[in-house]
């Protein structure tokens, strides 16, 4: 390293960068390194979550208190919901995939803003640290992933400020980084490339920014008002000095609603850029499936209402927000039959990428079907606050969001690190996954339906058996991680050699070797005006992508 | 910014890159301005709060909540007045004449500082206190969350200023973008005064 010339432009900072395992612990500028930072992170706070997760399951096998105290339940059921949603499944859909994706579709060499890239990647560990290190000071905060007032004003503050104050970092993480993919998609797209040609991904993650960039900071404010609540006594959300809890709920699902869209569009991106490749088959639908993602995010921030249909929300509101809901069905169903009219005829080789993409399908359509019955305000008022939610949720953020993560992290594995996963225990920890995911949520629906409320610790001993089978589904999924994690582990070293595009794909990642070196390509960035010319002929692709390079230069 | 242009041994592609990068151009004002619309959410959300509470809250009968229009009116002329002379400032700069420059530069921050003064003065005059009643949290919460930006961007001028020095300044009219990101934040901190008057005093 030379000290005495100071670094003139970024590329030579670059040089200065720790190479090797190292750069993974650096404060890295490269994309790739910080996808696979959040990646890697975020699964490690799945780890835990999912520890916390079976610490519940583990509480639920009897009806009674047994397992821990009813206020340290409360706090790992807090802590669970936390880390799943703002640890594991934002950072990694968006952070981990997007940043190591986006450049590469786009035909850039780094992200727009790679500085507040790593900055916004450096702001999670901590958080996440804080956030789990309240457990151990005072007591994490006990009033749910949702902290409403009065409860979360009302129980002991100092876990709650901790929970506000981490919260925040992960919000203002995600803010950065939407800031940065929505610079990237729009502006930084390689001359000649138009939006209509960006593989699907891009637009899901244009989509998913724009919700990120405009309800996050509405959170933040609401998360400081509380604060002041608990720390100052004003009475923003505190009805004996004149406040208002449901206008907490208000603010609150105006993030938390679009919060589910951002968990699960990047996921319906992924599940777009795996189907065709290995169905040999171009998406269905390309037009229509970008309007519908552009449809469910402007629907998404007019919807949120349907999570207080029994916050004394008036009937006009009711109905307005039951039609609203309704809607979303709509562009989501289009997708839906988009993705199974790409399978359909296509070749379909049942790797363990394709069988975690449609065992989304599957689980998101049943997820999809109790979403639409839970916007229903008789229904929804019949199963507010009861184990139906708690099963319809998973549905969505497990069967849909954590299924396409799997599903990408065997489709990228070989781009990451040019070997392949061996697919023998892929298949079994999808079959684990898949059983032990439906054994567990789906039993909680009739929990639910028979009154069964969530988040507390006892029961009525008539659910027993059913709570039993519930959590035997849960062990299973425990489980299920020990094949995978043998398998990133087993074949990061001794994995079959995968070569540069080992799926044939036409997406340019692909297009340079695996992993890429630290400027992405070689040459050039390739123009790929057809990422799913899948079943075309493939000399007439490339003659043509030659032909517009040509036109241009 | 930069996007990285080159690895350490390849040294004929360099040429290609920077012709990229010329053509990638700058993108920090597009990545500035969205995030002053995420800003703005984080104030649209304390002005949808302030609004439910007077639909639905009616004010307790004891609690007063009383404004006086006066002074916020001056503060209202004191940060619009400031917008102009920052948009001066900018001009100044593309003749580059930085004296000129600076002058205008301090007269805005000047002008900042006085809305922070008459800030001050207005806090200590009203009969209310923070934790009165609900309309008092919520018109010092949105007060004091502007009054932070007004700080904020009362620092960012004197650095620009401070950097828009003469012989040796960092900002000329070849690198405007400092000054240019600074004028956009004003801007926007007035936008959401003129909106914050309106709804705290005038509705």
């Amino acid at each position: 390293m030379t000290i005495s010339i100071p670094p003139v432009n970024e590329g030579d900072s670059i040089k200065l960068q720790p190479k090797g395992f190292l750069r993974y612990f650096s404060f890295s500028l490269d994309h790739k390194v910080i996808g696979l930072q959040y990646l890697v992170c975020g699964f490690l706070f799945y780890l835990i979550g999912g520890v916390l997760a079976g610490a519940i399951r583990i509480e639920l096998t009897s009806p009674i208190s047994d397992f821990m105290a009813r206020d340290v339940y409360n706090q790992v059921l807090t802590l669970h919901g936390t880390i799943m949603i703002f640890l594991w499944i934002v950072p990694v859909v968006n952070g981990a995939f997007g940043n190591y994706l986006i450049p590469f579709y786009v035909g850039a060499r780094d992200m727009a803003f790679p500085r507040l890239n790593a900055v916004a990647f450096w702001m999670i560990p901590p958080a996440g640290l804080l956030l789990i290190s309240s457990y151990f000071i005072n007591g994490a905060a006990e009033s749910g992933w949702t902290a409403y007032p009065p409860l979360s004003i009302t129980t002991p503050a100092a876990g709650q400020l901790i929970w506000i104050f981490s919260v925040l970092l992960l919000g203002g993480s995600s803010i950065f980084g939407g800031i940065n993919f929505i610079a990237t998609i729009l502006k930084l797209r390689r001359p000649g490339l138009r939006l209509m040609n960006l593989p699907m991904y891009c637009w899901a993650m244009l989509g998913t920014s724009i919700l990120v960039v405009l309800s996050t900071p509405v959170l933040a404010g609401t998360l400081v008002l509380l604060s002041f609540d608990i720390v100052a006594h004003t009475g923003f959300f505190n009805p004996a000095l004149g406040g208002n809890v449901v206008v907490y709920q208000h603010l609150f699902w105006f993030y938390s609603h679009p919060a589910v869209y951002i968990m699960v569009l990047p996921a319906f991106g992924l599940v777009s850029e795996i189907l065709p490749v290995h169905c040999r088959k171009p998406l269905f639908g390309y037009t229509t499936m970008v309007y519908s993602i552009m449809a469910i995010v402007v629907l998404g921030f007019v919807v949120w209402a349907h999570h207080m249909f029994t916050s004394g929300t008036p009937p006009w509101m009711r109905l307005f927000f039951t039609i609203a809901t309704s809607f979303i069905a709509v562009p989501t169903g289009i997708k839906f039959f988009n993705w199974v009219a790409t399978l359909w005829g296509g070749r379909i080789s049942l790797n363990s990428a394709v069988l975690f993409s449609c065992g989304f399908i599957i689980n998101f359509v049943l997820g999809g079907i109790t979403g639409v019955a839970l916007a229903q305000v008789p229904f929804d008022i019949h199963v507010h606050d009861t184990y139906f939610v708690v099963a319809h949720f998973h549905y969505i953020v497990y069967g849909g969001s954590v299924f396409v993560i799997f599903s990408s992290i065997y489709h990228w594995y070989p781009k990451f690190t040019g070997k392949l996963l061996n697919e023998n225990l892929g298949r079994i920890h999808f079959l684990l996954t898949f059983i032990g995911f439906n054994l567990c949520f789906a039993p909680q629906h009739w929990l639910g339906l028979n009154g069964m409320p969530r988040r507390v610790a006892e029961y009525d001993p008539q659910f027993t058996l059913v709570n039993q089978i519930s959590s035997a589904g849960a062990l299973l999924m425990a489980i299920s991680t020990l094949p995978f994690l043998w398998n990133v582990f087993y074949s990061a070293f001794k994995g079959t050699i995968a070569g540069d595009n080992p799926w044939q794909a036409l997406t340019p990642e692909w297009l340079t070797s695996s992993p890429p070196p630290i400027e992405n390509w070689e040459g050039s960035a390739p123009l790929v005006t057809k990422p799913y010319g899948y079943g075309l002929d493939p000399k007439a692709i490339k003659n043509e992508s030659t032909e517009n390079i040509e036109e241009e230069i | 910014m930069t996007i990285l242009t080159q690895s350490s041994d390849s040294k004929p592609e360099v040429q290609t890159n920077q012709e990229e990068e010329e053509e990638h151009g700058d993108h920090r004002m597009f990545g500035l301005a969205t995030f002053l619309v995420a800003d703005g959410m984080t104030f649209a959300g304390f002005f949808a709060a302030y609004l439910t509470y007077k639909a639905v809250n009616p004010l307790l009968p004891d609690s007063i909540y009383e404004l006086e229009l006066a002074l916020p009116a001056l503060n209202t002329i004191l940060l619009l007045v400031s917008s102009a002379t920052f948009h001066r400032a900018g001009q100044a700069l593309k003749r580059n004449d930085s004296k000129i420059c600076q002058r205008w530069l301090l007269l805005t921050a000047g002008l900042g500082l006085a809305f922070l003064a008459s800030q001050m003065v207005e806090y200590f005059t009203l009969p209310f206190g923070l934790t009165d009643n609900v309309y008092a949290s919520t018109f010092y919460a949105l007060t004091g969350f502007h009054g932070l930006h007004v700080s904020l961007g009362a620092i960012m001028i004197s650095i620009v200023c401070w950097q828009a020095r003469s012989p040796n300044g960092r900002i000329t009219n070849k690198n405007t973008f400092p000054l240019e990101a600074a004028e956009l934040y004003w801007h926007f901190v007035d936008g959401i005064w003129v909106i914050l008057f309106i709804i705290l005093y005038l509705l």
